[in-house]
């Protein structure tokens, strides 16, 4: 086990340092930075003295082996707009977007593994066919849209509840609602076909013909091994995850990294906003690290290292 | 005498490739999926109204009104037969807006999965053809392009970059070519152990004929399938850009721009954010039901 969390760390170097070097990439793209921090009206001497301060006279690896030394000590910049480390700001508002994504990952599996399941079961009954016809429309449907349609339909016209903000669980359940419809439906499919491929295996038949209960069958035989499968896609899908809770937060006007991002966009804080993606780039390392972790507590062939 | 025999059955072997996998019976399986019926005739007239913008929409796209300002659709109370979906705070025809937008829509999703299909069947029939470091290379990056939240990252971009129509085509494209490369490189991977490669080798063919004549034909079939589930996602993510104001800049017509515009008057003029969110949807889901018929007729197995 702690060779594959060894191996795993290893492996994550590389994609890290990638974002990095994109981070930096866009830095340095993004323009002059003294035309940004600067008053209009700084003489060039000004402007000279300003990048040799900050060292951006010195060659681009030179600049860039600082950068990641800064990043290394958790120095990921100041944000002069918000006046504090960068970093500092969005730790602040990491909690509220994992929040959001949790809760989102919560209705998706609660709802979908059992939806697939009985559409695998009763194949080509009315509840598999309405199930299919809702996955494929929470495939086809944008993220933002639908949360619109949810504040148009739940807030503005129903008064149920309330249209945006975070702090009591009725703000919580359009945004994750919102959220979590795409994994669902993916989720849905996912354990649908899944489930379909297990259920014709010899095992199966094996568990029929020694006379169990086909729900013993179902529960017992075939669902933990749909399951694998289903759990390195979700683990997968946390990077969608995770930009799907930027658009939600968006319309939603939830207080999460998403939004930070956008704000800082507009206050033109790219410190910020580029500390934000390489904290959600190792966020999503870690979890991916703790799926593979579940995979191999649900197969046992996983753990041993002779991955089929 | 001998050597010519074999040099024969050799070239025999050659010419026995599958082309393009029964083309008909595909056809023909196709033809039979409803849901591929609804799909693709959901697609044609979308494709058709966008092509057709200048004859079908009744107004311009950013033609002001300022007398028929935020008027209701034309069913509701208020409404006029003028303007059939109503009109936006500047006047502006709501069903024109939503039908030069399709253009947009369309046509820069288009071109991003054309330039990513390009880029990514050609890394892909190399880095599978010649393995090699240029294989480790490219697939080191595909999976750590894939394993990373590809919506923030383009937010990134776009934000610190220009929005230009350039950078968005490219970012767009970014997110597909992953996909081709992956699934190109794996077929080619398996397609250059058959007989007909080996043949084609023993006869003295170039890399070049071998990847081209030999080697393309059998990856058709799951770029086609690749292409529609693209465009479909390309759409989304276009639309959530430009949603965010990082996508197609106005006037240029959208339909993620003309959501945001919803965003703010969605307490008072709903059908701002209703009816280029329809636009969306119908699109790509006409795109996905044509998308998975064509993958099951063309091959049930196909998972892509």
């Amino acid at each position: 086990m702690a060779s594959i969390v060894l191996s795993r760390l290893v492996q994550a170097v590389p994609s890290l340092l990638g974002v990095t070097i994109i981070a930096f990439v866009l830095l340095h793209l993004s323009g002059d930075i003294t035309q940004l921090l600067l008053p209009m009206e700084a003489s060039e001497q000004v402007r000279a003295d300003f990048r040799r301060a900050y060292g951006l006279d010195q060659p681009i690896p030179v600049q860039y082996a600082h950068y990641l030394a800064r990043l290394v000590q958790g120095d990921f910049g100041q944000s002069f707009a918000y006046r504090r480390p960068a970093m500092e700001v969005v730790l602040e508002r990491l909690p509220a977007t994992l929040e959001l994504s949790a809760a989102a990952l919560l209705i998706a599996l609660t709802i979908a593994i059992p939806a697939g399941i009985i559409s695998a079961v009763k194949r080509n009954s009315v509840f598999d066919h309405l199930s299919m016809g809702v996955v494929l429309l929470g495939q086809s449907v944008p993220t933002f849209w639908l949360g619109m349609l949810m504040i148009l339909v739940f807030a503005v016209v129903l008064h149920a509840l309330p249209v945006s903000g975070r702090g009591s669980f009725a703000q919580l359940v359009l945004p994750s609602v919102t959220l979590a419809m795409w994994l669902l439906a993916l989720v849905a499919r996912l354990t649908r076909s899944g489930m379909l491929e297990v259920l014709s295996q010899d095992y199966i038949r094996t568990a029929r013909a020694k006379g169990l209960a086909e729900v013993v069958v179902t529960t017992r035989h075939a669902v933990r091994n749909a399951l694998v499968p289903i759990v390195t896609v979700v683990g997968l899908q946390v990077g969608g995850l995770l930009g799907g809770a930027v658009m939600t937060e968006a319309v939603f006007a939830w207080p999460g990294v998403g939004t930070l991002v956008l704000e800082s966009i507009l206050k033109r804080v790219y410190p910020v906003v580029l500390a934000a993606l390489i904290m959600v780039a190792a966020a999503f390392v870690l979890i991916n690290l703790m799926v593979d972790l579940l995979c191999g507590y649900l197969d046992p062939r996983v753990r041993t290292g002779r991955r089929g | 005498m001998g050597a010519g025999v074999a040099r024969e059955t050799v070239r025999a072997a050659a010419e026995q490739e599958p082309r393009v996998r029964g083309g008909y019976r595909t056809l023909r399986r196709l033809a039979r999926a409803r849901t591929g019926w609804v799909g693709s005739a959901l697609l044609v007239l979308v494709i058709a109204v966008a092509l057709a913008a200048p004859l079908v929409a009744p107004y311009g796209f950013n033609e002001l009104s300022l007398a028929n300002r935020l008027k209701p659709p034309a069913w509701l109370g208020g409404g006029t037969s003028a303007h059939l979906l109503g009109t936006d705070p500047l006047g502006r025809d709501m069903l024109s807006r939503v039908i030069w937008a399709a253009r947009t829509s369309l046509g820069i999703a288009g071109i991003s999965v054309l330039v990513a299909m390009v880029f990514g069947v050609m890394i892909g029939l190399l880095s599978g053809f010649y393995g090699g470091w240029l294989d480790m290379l490219v697939m080191r990056l595909a999976d750590m392009q894939l394993s990373f939240p590809y919506l923030l990252l383009a937010i990134a971009v776009m934000a610190l970059l220009h929005p230009t129509l350039a950078n968005l085509i490219i970012v767009l494209a970014l997110r597909s070519w992953v996909v081709y490369a992956r699934t190109v490189r794996s077929s080619v991977q398996v397609a250059k152990q058959r007989e007909f490669v080996e043949a084609a080798v023993a006869l003295g063919a170039s890399d070049r004929r071998i990847i081209t004549r030999h080697l393309t034909p059998n990856v058709i079939a799951p770029i086609i399938v690749i292409s529609s589930f693209q465009l479909a996602e390309l759409i989304i993510t276009e639309s959530s850009l430009s949603f965010l104001g990082l996508g197609v800049q106005p006037p240029t017509p959208s339909w993620g721009g003309m959501l945001s515009q919803g965003r703010e008057y969605l307490t008072s003029a709903w059908w701002l954010g209703v009816f280029p969110g329809l636009m969306i949807i119908l699109t790509v889901l006409g795109i996905n039901l044509f998308g998975d018929a064509l993958r099951d007729a063309m091959d049930p197995r196909l998972k892509v």
